[in-house]
């Protein structure tokens, strides 16, 4: 099984450039990472990419080939859905293609137009994650689905509005100095809990922002990288996705994400490692509450513990653990489509050291990406490694 | 006339939704009795295809609630509003909960279940009402 390293990463900054049509997106990201990585563009064999919602928002299908001609590639090009997971699902086929030795050197990543069609656009446009018939009809937005599920979770083993606070608190300060972030200001856990509900017992502070963005990677094969002199110190050492039932209704627990407890089993068993073995993790907060699930389904806390790990300090920059250095979704921004791969790209970031919140974790080996698609009815979970 | 229409039914839902207006509302349940809503032809927990049609309890009880304060735009005009997931034994239903202070809703509320209007679009929507 060939050894996949990350060659190259590019991110355009995240946040709202509403004139801005989601193939100028995706190019200036997928040029980047090309530039980023060294390699000749000839030599990119496939584009993996993932959008969500660009039929309703730019009127735009068929967004696979329109990605790579942005890009200046004449390659065979998927898109691939799983809702606000559609760049880890396709970053995880890219990394079977170079695994199986169909391909050598893959684009992959994503894009996502969203504050083009305003907060009730982009609202009707998200819930289109979770079941029409039987959940948006009756009223749930993606806010409101999580709402439901961070008062299942208070039900079921306690914590408060003021715990959930203390993670956005925490994800804003470690936005501070990321160019990319949508958010790059401090907020206070009063401020949080003075902020207008958007889904009660979730307010503004708790929800991830309208974003628009793009992501890319160039993963090679370890064979590539040595032959090519291609300078990629850091590996995907594992892969793992999981699925759920769409519907929470239909779904036995409310307060966990077994989805993404299938997709961690299978990315560590894949890389050999443990959740013991992790030094710092990007998790898909796209509300508070969903970085303490996340955390508790990647095994780093015992059920109902991770709800305060932000407040206790243990997941800030300085803490034993740190969570989404990036900023996360929450700060950084969540331009759906391109979150998964985008994640990869800050981890691969961090451990390089031209990341700014590299200081954080210097002599880090072992990271994890997880990345959650609607209520985590997709999870697909990545372990990043330092390549020995 | 052509059988293609912009305003088609969706089987199943729209059928229990009708049922549900008659007082008469249904899931379907596997041998094993695990509860689903139609349309379904298996069962997602167990792979069984014999599902039938059990009459659905009077009463469900709130499992956990929120009030949307920032809706779609299909409910624009009826926000704020609660919308709560309720047991219903072999089944959970989602629905809009109504007739209820939004204040005053607390999880173990025992509800019933009936059909009602959007105020935005005049759709139906699944509601609870307190019993």
């Amino acid at each position: 099984m060939a050894g996949i390293r990350v060659a190259g990463v590019g991110l355009t900054d995240f946040g709202e450039s509403p004139e801005r049509t989601g193939r100028d997106l995706f190019a200036e990201a997928g040029l980047a990472a090309i530039d980023d990585s060294g390699v000749d563009p000839e030599d990119v064999e496939e584009l993996f990419y993932g959008n969500f919602m660009g039929e309703f928002a730019e009127r735009q299908g068929h967004q696979g080939p329109l990605m790579a001609e942005a890009v200046g590639l004449d390659v065979p090009a998927t898109r691939f859905e799983t809702a606000c997971a559609s760049s880890g699902a396709a970053v995880r086929e890219a990394v079977k293609d170079v695994r199986s030795g169909e391909a050598d050197v893959v684009l992959v990543g994503g894009a996502e137009r969203m504050t083009n069609i305003g907060t009730a656009g982009a609202t009707e446009g998200l819930a289109m994650a979770a079941d029409d018939l039987y959940e948006v009809r009756a009223g749930v937005t993606f806010p409101g689905a999580y709402a439901l599920m961070a008062r299942a979770y208070f039900q079921e083993y306690g914590g408060s509005p003021e715990d959930l606070a203390n993670v956005a608190v925490k994800n804003h300060e470690h936005a501070l100095p990321n160019d990319h972030a949508q958010y790059r200001s401090e907020i206070t856990v009063e401020e949080a809990l003075d902020a207008p509900p958007v889904a009660t017992p979730l307010g503004l502070y708790d929800a991830c922002p309208i974003s628009d963005g793009a992501s890319a990677l160039v993963l090679v094969s370890e064979a590539y990288a040595d032959s090519h002199g291609i300078d990629a110190p850091v590996a995907i050492a594992g892969t793992g996705q999981g699925g759920d039932r769409l519907a929470l209704a239909d779904r036995e627990y409310l307060a966990r994400t077994p989805a993404a407890d299938d997709a961690a089993r299978e990315a560590y068993a894949d890389a050999g490692v443990d959740h013991d073995d992790v030094d710092f993790a990007e998790v898909h907060d796209c509300f508070t509450i969903a970085e303490v699930l996340a955390l508790e389904s990647l095994g780093f806390y015992e059920r109902g513990e991770a709800v305060g790990a932000a407040r206790r300090g243990e997941t800030t920059r300085s803490g034993e653990l740190p969570i989404n250095l990036s900023g996360g979704l929450k700060a950084k921004g969540h331009p759906v489509g391109a979150t998964g791969a985008g994640q990869i790209a800050e981890i691969t970031r961090l451990f390089r050291g031209d990341h700014p919140r590299s200081g954080a974790v210097p002599d880090a080996e072992t990271a994890v990406a997880h990345n959650a698609g609607g209520t985590v009815a997709s999870a697909v979970v990545h372990v990043l490694e330092v390549a020995t | 006339m052509s059988a293609s229409t912009d305003n088609a039914r969706d089987e199943g839902y729209d059928d229990l939704l009708d049922a549900v207006a008659d007082g008469e509302g249904y899931y379907l349940e596997c041998p094993a009795g695990h509860g689903w809503l139609p349309p379904r032809r298996v069962c997602s927990e167990c792979g069984a295809r014999e599902l039938a049609e059990e009459p659905l309890p009077e009463s469900g009880t709130v499992e956990t609630h929120t009030t949307i304060a920032v809706p779609t735009p299909r409910l624009a005009d009826d926000a704020p509003f609660v919308t709560a997931l309720a047991d219903f034994g072999p089944v959970r239903l989602t629905g809009q909960l109504r007739e209820i202070d939004p204040e005053d809703v607390e999880t173990g509320l025992s509800v019933g279940v009936d059909v009602g209007e959007s105020v935005t679009t005049g759709d139906r929507v699944l509601v609870f009402r307190p019993r």
